[in-house]
C-alpha cells in the first residue's frame, strides 16, 4: 500500500514538473491520448506509457532527462513509430519521449555536401530539401515517406541501395545527443573523422539505449546522372540467387539488387500493376546508376549475365515512368501482402548470399510444417532477407505459430553465418535470438558499454541486449544440439 | 605453431599481464610505430597470427587474421580484380591488417568511397580480461548489438587486441585517369568542394605545389566522357602519384619538421598558419609541415570546426591528437574501462587518460 502511494506520488510530481516545463498539450496522461503511442510498426507488442512528453527544444529535452534521471524513471525515445522490432514500445512506469516536434531542416551546405537536421525530420524530406542543389540523402528505407532521421540513426536503417551506398552509419557525420543525465554532447564532427573513439558508429543502431539524438548532420551525395533498372524473370528461385552472385562476379555493384518470390510477385502485381510476370518463380530488379556511359555499359553486361544465368525474360525499363513503376511494385510489397492475408509478420535476417538456396529450402520446409504461407522479398545484393509470414491473428494459436516460425528462420540465419537482424533492429522482438547470436562474453561487453553511458539503465531498458539470466532461461527452454547455452551461469 | 594455439598464447599473455598489472604494447609489423603517443609496455607480438581465413569474391568479403601482411591481402584481391576501396596507407612493407584497422587510416579515395571503418564488417577481439569475443560478421547488413567492430577501428589497440577482421571489398575500376591543372590554393579549394555536388566519377582529388589533381575512375567510356567535362592535362600513370601521396613518398614529405594532419570541412579557406601545405581528400585532410606551436595551430583549426593531430616528428610525450572536452574525455575513459578494466593495452597511445 505505502509503496503504491509513494509510486503514485512520484508519478504525480514528475507529471507536474513536466507541465511546468512544457505547454499543456505537450504532456499527455489520459489513456485516449496515450493510445497512439502504445506500439510502433510492430503492433503485436502494445503497452501504454505512464506519460508522453512532446518537447520542442533541446533545452526541454535536457530538462526532461534531468527530471527523469533524478526520479530514476525510465525513458523511451520515439520518432515516427515506424520501427519494426518494438524498439519504441513504451514502459508502463516510464516516460515516452516523442521527438515528433523536432521537424526543422537547420542547414543544407552544398559546398560541403552535408545537411544538419532535427531528429523528427522525415527521411525523404532531406532529399527533397537537397534536390535543388543536385544532392540527395542515400539511405532509403521502404518507410522513407514517414520514418524520421532520428529513428533511422537509432536503428541504423538500410533500404534498397545499401550495397552501393551503405547504411545510415555510412551516411552521417555528426550527432548531438542528450545524455541520460541531461548533458548535451557532440559525437562525431563535420570533418571526415573525429579525435578519440568512433562513438558515431557506436551510437548508430544503439536503439535508444545510449542517448537521445537531438540534432543530426548527414552526408549528401550528388544525384547520379542516370539510373536504369533491369527486370529479370526466372522459373527457379535458385537460378535467380545464382544470378545475383554472377552479376557481382562480373565486377558490377548495382545501386539496388532486389529479389521477390512468386507469392510476393503476385501480391505486388495485383496491388501496383507494375507489369511483373505473374507466372515467374522469382524476379530480380537490378538498378544501375552513375554516368550515362557507365550505366549503358553495365546494362549490356547485366543483361548478358542474366540470360546466361537462365533468366526466362530480361526487360529494361523503357523510360523513367516504367522504372518508377518497377520500383513501386517492390516498395509496396509489404502492403500488397497485407491485402492477401489478414496479418503478416515481417522478418529481417541477413545471410551470406551463397547460402540463399539452402535458406529458401528450409523456409519452404517450415512453411509446410507450420502450415503458414511465406512470401519472400529480399535485398539480394546484400543478403538481407525479408520473409513475410502470412497469418490470421484471430485464429487461436496462429500468432504463436508464426512467431515460432520466425524465430526458427532467424536462428537458421545465424547457423549459416548470418545475423538475426539486417536493418530492423533487435528491439523487443528479437531479444531472445540475441542469445543465439552472441555468447556471454559479448553480451557482458554490451552491458558494460551501456553502463559507460547509462549506469542506471534508464534509457529504453529491457530492449536490444538481453540479460544473461534471460538468455539462461531462454537456453533452458531451447537446448540446441544438446548444448546448454551460457553454461557458466548458475541455474535456480 | 598453428593459429588456434597462437590465439591461445596471446590470450594467456593478456591474462597474465592483467593479473600482474603489467601493460602490453601491441605490435604487428611495426610499420605504424611513429603514430600516436609514445607508450610503454612489454611487446605483444601478433604478427604470427596470420593468414586469410575466408575469401569468396562473389560475397565481396574477406576475412583474415590480424597479422596477415596488408600486401598479401591486396595481392589476393587484385588477383580477383578487387580491392580495399579505402586505399589504406602501408607506411612500410611489413604493414599488417590488424595495424591498418587499429590505426584506422585511409588513403586518397576516402572522401568518395568511405573510410577504413566503413568497410569493417566484423571482428574477433581479445579484451583486457583475456576473453575472446566476436562482433559483427561477414554480411553487409548487421544491426544485432552495438557496433563494436567499428569502435575498434582507429582505437589504436587501446580497447583490445584485434585477432581477425572481416572487410567489405569492391571491384577495381576498369579505367582510371588523373588530370592536373595549375591554380591557386583558393581556386583548388573551390574546385574540389564543387566536385562534391557533381555527378562525375571522381575518386581522388588533391592540391600540391600549385597544381590541383583529380582522379577519375570507372568504365573506360565514363572516364573518357568525364575528362571532357573537366579541364586539365593528363598525368602519366607511371608516376604512381596517388600511391606516393598515400605512402608519404612525394618530395613534400621529406621534411623533418613536425607534420600535422589537419581535418576541416572541404570548403574551409586557406588557414593562416605558416608552413608547407598539401591538401588531400578534396581539401578535407590537409598536411602541414610547420614549427608553429601546438596551441596556435589547434586554436586556428578549431575556429574552423576542425581538429589537428601531430602525425610525424615533434613531441610525442604530450597530446598528439586534439584534446577532448572534459565530459567527452570522461565518457571515453569509461568506454576504455569497459573493455580493458586494468589498462593493459597500449596505455597512453591515444591519450594520456586511456
Amino acid at each position: 500500500m505505502s509503496e503504491e502511494v509513494s509510486k503514485s506520488s512520484y508519478k504525480d510530481q514528475l507529471i507536474q514538473a513536466f507541465q511546468q516545463l512544457l505547454p499543456d498539450e505537450a504532456v499527455l496522461t489520459e489513456a485516449e491520448d496515450l493510445r497512439p503511442f502504445e506500439c510502433d510498426g510492430l503492433s503485436v507488442y502494445r503497452r501504454l506509457p505512464m506519460v508522453v512528453v512532446l518537447p520542442e527544444t533541446v533545452e526541454q529535452v535536457q530538462s526532461i532527462m534531468q527530471l527523469c534521471h533524478a526520479a530514476k524513471v525510465p525513458v523511451v525515445a520515439r520518432g515516427a513509430g515506424t520501427g519494426l522490432s518494438g524498439g519504441a514500445l513504451p514502459l508502463e512506469d516510464g516516460v515516452l519521449l516523442s521527438l515528433a516536434k523536432f521537424k526543422q531542416i537547420l542547414n543544407i551546405d552544398p559546398q560541403n555536401a552535408m545537411a544538419t537536421v532535427q531528429p523528427g525530420v522525415r527521411n525523404l524530406a532531406i532529399s527533397e530539401a537537397a534536390a535543388s542543389h543536385g544532392l540527395y540523402y542515400a539511405p532509403d528505407p521502404s518507410s522513407q515517406i514517414a520514418c524520421t532521421i532520428g529513428g533511422n540513426v537509432a536503428e541504423n536503417s538500410g533500404g534498397v541501395h545499401c550495397l552501393k551506398y551503405g547504411l545510415t552509419v555510412h551516411n552521417i557525420l555528426q550527432l548531438k545527443i542528450v545524455t541520460v543525465d541531461g548533458e548535451l554532447l557532440t559525437i562525431g564532427s563535420e570533418t571526415l573523422d573525429t579525435p578519440g573513439y568512433d562513438l558515431l558508429a557506436l551510437m548508430t543502431g544503439s536503439e535508444g539505449m545510449l542517448g537521445i539524438f537531438v540534432e543530426i548532420t548527414v552526408k549528401l551525395l550528388a544525384k547520379p546522372e542516370r539510373a536504369q533498372v533491369v527486370l529479370a524473370a526466372f522459373n527457379d528461385v535458385t537460378k535467380a540467387g545464382e544470378a545475383v552472385g554472377a552479376i557481382i562476379a562480373a565486377g558490377i555493384i548495382p545501386a539496388g539488387l532486389e529479389m521477390m518470390d512468386k507469392l510476393a510477385i503476385q501480391a505486388a502485381e495485383d496491388f501496383a500493376h507494375a507489369g511483373y510476370p505473374r507466372d515467374a518463380a522469382a524476379i530480380l530488379l537490378c538498378e544501375l546508376d552513375g554516368s550515362n556511359a557507365e550505366v549503358s555499359e553495365q546494362i549490356m553486361i547485366v543483361r548478358e549475365v542474366l540470360k546466361q544465368s537462365g533468366a526466362t525474360e530480361v526487360r529494361t525499363a523503357k523510360d523513367e515512368t516504367e522504372r518508377e513503376l518497377f520500383w513501386k511494385g517492390r516498395k509496396s510489397a509489404f502492403p500488397a501482402v497485407g491485402r492477401i492475408s489478414p496479418d503478416y509478420y515481417c522478418m529481417d535476417g541477413t545471410i551470406p548470399r551463397r547460402q540463399l538456396p539452402k535458406v529458401l529450402a528450409y523456409m519452404s520446409q517450415l512453411s509446410n510444417e507450420y502450415d503458414l504461407a511465406v512470401a519472400n522479398v529480399f535485398h539480394a545484393g546484400d543478403g538481407n532477407l525479408h520473409p513475410l509470414i502470412l497469418f490470421d491473428a484471430n485464429k487461436p494459436g496462429e500468432l504463436q505459430r508464426t512467431e515460432e516460425f520466425g524465430r526458427k528462420i532467424l536462428e537458421f540465419c545465424v547457423k549459416v553465418g548470418g545475423t538475426i537482424t539486417g536493418e530492423h533492429g533487435v528491439g523487443m522482438e528479437k531479444i531472445d535470438q540475441m542469445c543465439v547470436q552472441f555468447q556471454s562474453a559479448e553480451l557482458e561487453q554490451f552491458h558494460a558499454i551501456k553502463n559507460a553511458f547509462d549506469p542506471e539503465t534508464l534509457l529504453n531498458p529491457g530492449k536490444a541486449v538481453p540479460t544473461l539470466h534471460r538468455c539462461a532461461e531462454f537456453g533452458a527452454m531451447h537446448v540446441h544440439n544438446g548444448e546448454l547455452a551460457h553454461p557458466e551461469l548458475e541455474r535456480f | 605453431m598453428n593459429n588456434q594455439s597462437i590465439s591461445e598464447l596471446l590470450q594467456t599473455q593478456v591474462q597474465q599481464a592483467a593479473n600482474d598489472g603489467r601493460a602490453l604494447n601491441i605490435v604487428g609489423g611495426g610499420s605504424k610505430h611513429f603514430l600516436g603517443r609514445q607508450c610503454e609496455g612489454a611487446i605483444l607480438d601478433v604478427s604470427k597470427h596470420r593468414g586469410i581465413i575466408e575469401y569468396d569474391p562473389r560475397e565481396l568479403v574477406i576475412t583474415a587474421r590480424a597479422g596477415t601482411p596488408l600486401q598479401e591481402i591486396e595481392q589476393t584481391l587484385a588477383d580477383n580484380k578487387q580491392m580495399l576501396a579505402f586505399e589504406p596507407p602501408h607506411f612500410g612493407e611489413y604493414a599488417t591488417l590488424g595495424g591498418t584497422i587499429a590505426a584506422g587510416l585511409s588513403g586518397p579515395r576516402r572522401p568518395y568511397a568511405g573510410s577504413a571503418r566503413d568497410f569493417v564488417l566484423g571482428c574477433k577481439v581479445l579484451n583486457g580480461k583475456g576473453e575472446i569475443m566476436q562482433f559483427g560478421g561477414q554480411v553487409m547488413k548487421n544491426v544485432a548489438g552495438y557496433d563494436v567492430s567499428r569502435l575498434m577501428t582507429g582505437a589504436y589497440g587501446t580497447l583490445g587486441v584485434i585477432l581477425e577482421v572481416s572487410l567489405k571489398v569492391l571491384p577495381r575500376p576498369a579505367a582510371s585517369t588523373t588530370l592536373f591543372n595549375e591554380c591557386s590554393e583558393a581556386e583548388a579549394i573551390s574546385f574540389m568542394s564543387g566536385l562534391l555536388s557533381k555527378s562525375l566519377p571522381v575518386d581522388a582529388s588533391c592540391y600540391y605545389k600549385g597544381q590541383s589533381y583529380v582522379r577519375l575512375s570507372g568504365s573506360g567510356q565514363s572516364v573518357i566522357d568525364a575528362q571532357k567535362k573537366l579541364s586539365g592535362e593528363r598525368l602519366n600513370q607511371c608516376h604512381h602519384f596517388w600511391q606516393r601521396l598515400r605512402e608519404h613518398e612525394l618530395s613534400f614529405f621529406n621534411a623533418d619538421k613536425p607534420l600535422w594532419r589537419i581535418m576541416v570541412k572541404p570548403s574551409t579557406p586557406t588557414l593562416p598558419i605558416d608552413g608547407e601545405w598539401l591538401l588531400d581528400w578534396g581539401g578535407a585532410q590537409r598536411w602541414l609541415y610547420s614549427d608553429t606551436d601546438t596551441s596556435t595551430i589547434r586554436n586556428i583549426v578549431q575556429q574552423h570546426d576542425g581538429h589537428a593531430s601531430l602525425f610525424r616528428n615533434g613531441d610525442r610525450s604530450n597530446d598528439v591528437f586534439q584534446p577532448l572536452a572534459k565530459p567527452m574525455q570522461l565518457l571515453q575513459q569509461r568506454i576504455k574501462t569497459s573493455f580493458d578494466p586494468d589498462t593493459v593495452f597500449n596505455p597512453g597511445r591515444m591519450y594520456a587518460e586511456i
